[in-house]
């Protein structure tokens, strides 16, 4: 498999995996919003839901934005 | 806690993601472009959607710590990053933070929302009317110099009061920094990077103060000051991310919605940047934070009444002050995106010429 086929594919499943955590971020909305709920009443363990949910989006899509504008040739000057 | 009223968290109507998504996009351009500065766009914005100044920052923190560690590594593979000063920086601005973190919550408990939100914006004038001046001037210098020169690109020189500082040599505090390519003692990056953290707590754009004191106190080079600006950031956003969250402030939806659109305009912007000459960035800093002064500054009539500070303003004024205040907003987004895109473009097209000049010379040869 040649090297844009690769990186090509690999742009549609960091996309993908993406949308993925966007839908959950969505349909999970309601929980999140009880969550900030929670740490104010005092249960402080649940600060850490949103500082994970950071880490793993950056990942992912950070991967993902990386790939997709190098497929699309702008590259930094060399 | 129990003092405090309930958060409110704003409804994710289309319009409201739709935007947030746009918004991210284009402030995440301009902080890849110049190390920070998303959120002097994005506070206000979210803001102007409903939330509470307090939610702003600390969702605003929450996006900008990934987008930060995003845009470093970028970045630092250009070799623009000073790691070791960003390292340190960040670890006085935790503290900066803490302090500021702390001052924004004793606000909000004895003013309210509304508290916040007149804090804020009346930070963010004195601040961008001080240093956003500053910037702008430099810029304008920077850009007659290279006039002068014919565009030939001249070798990084620390201004007066950075020469200054890396001459002052206090035993048992000198560290070596590439980006300066000196000594500095770890005593004068202590305050600026407790500066840093103050504000960046107060009104989530610490590097308004955090780039031009590595630019022009401690004389790092304005490209690398922006990069280097991004490990400062990550660092002390995610120590006030957790702050925040600890208090329940973080709305972690609003943040990672301004994360879709930014994560794709940080990658544009960290590349912009290996095209474009020293003053550019500065002139790209300088042009938005003078025009996001303009629009804060129309709204402060409006934070002042509703704290029954000043006689009372008509509806239609304060309608018309909210309308012209978010539509200079959206002038300074506008501004910085094409600024920052435009000096992308001629940079390519400027760097395929010099390539096929070079590519012509070498087949006569």
């Amino acid at each position: 498999m040649s090297d844009k086929k690769v990186s090509i594919l690999s742009v549609i499943g960091f996309g993908i995996v993406s949308a993925v955590l966007y839908t959950l971020l969505y349909i999970y909305s309601g929980d999140l919003e009880q969550a900030s709920q929670l740490v104010q009443k005092g249960e402080k363990i649940y600060f850490l839901v949103p500082i994970a949910i950071a880490f793993v989006f950056s990942y992912i899509h950070g991967t993902f934005t990386d790939r997709f504008w190098a497929a699309l040739g702008l590259t930094a000057k060399k | 806690m129990e003092a405090l009223q309930a958060i409110n968290f704003i409804d994710l109507t289309w319009v409201n993601v739709t935007s947030l998504i746009v918004v991210g996009f284009i402030a995440g351009m301009v902080s890849g472009f110049i190390g920070s500065g998303g959120a002097f766009v994005l506070t206000p914005a979210m803001m102007s959607f409903g939330a509470p100044g307090i939610v702003a920052v600390a969702s605003n923190m929450a996006h900008k710590f990934p987008k930060a560690l995003v845009a470093a590594i970028k970045r630092n593979k250009y070799g623009q990053v000073d790691v070791k000063l960003g390292i340190i920086m960040g670890i006085f601005a935790e503290a900066g933070v803490l302090i500021g973190k702390n001052f924004m919550t004793d606000i909000r408990k004895d003013f309210g929302d509304v508290g916040t939100d007149l804090y804020v914006s009346a930070v963010f004038v004195v601040v961008l009317a001080i240093v956003g001046g500053f910037v702008m001037r430099d810029a304008m210098r920077g850009k007659k110099t290279d006039a002068a020169n014919n565009g030939v690109e001249q070798k990084h020189e620390a201004g007066k009061i950075a020469k200054w500082v890396q001459s002052v040599h206090i035993p048992g505090t000198m560290m070596y920094f590439k980006s300066m390519d000196a000594k500095v003692s770890v005593l004068f990056i202590a305050p600026l990077g407790f500066a840093t953290g103050l504000l960046a707590a107060s009104i989530a754009v610490g590097g308004f103060i955090g780039v031009p004191a590595m630019i022009y106190i401690l004389g790092v080079p304005a490209v690398m000051a922006t990069a280097t600006e991004l490990v400062v950031a990550f660092v002390m956003g995610m120590g006030g991310s957790m702050l925040y969250a600890f208090d329940g402030f973080v709305d972690i939806r609003l943040a990672m919605l301004i994360l879709a659109g930014s994560l794709f305009g940080v990658q544009i912007g960290a590349i912009g940047t290996t095209y474009v000459k020293e003053y550019v960035v500065k002139y790209v800093m300088g042009s938005i934070m003078l025009i996001v002064l303009v629009s804060r500054l129309i709204k402060l009539p409006v934070y002042l009444d509703q704290m029954d500070w000043i006689a009372p303003l008509s509806a239609d004024l304060t309608r018309t002050l909210d309308v012209v205040s978010f539509t200079t907003l959206i002038l300074a987004l506008v501004v910085g995106a094409l600024s920052i895109l435009v000096a992308l473009i001629k940079g390519i097209a400027e760097h395929k010429q010099q390539h096929e000049k070079f590519v012509d010379v070498g087949a006569s040869d």
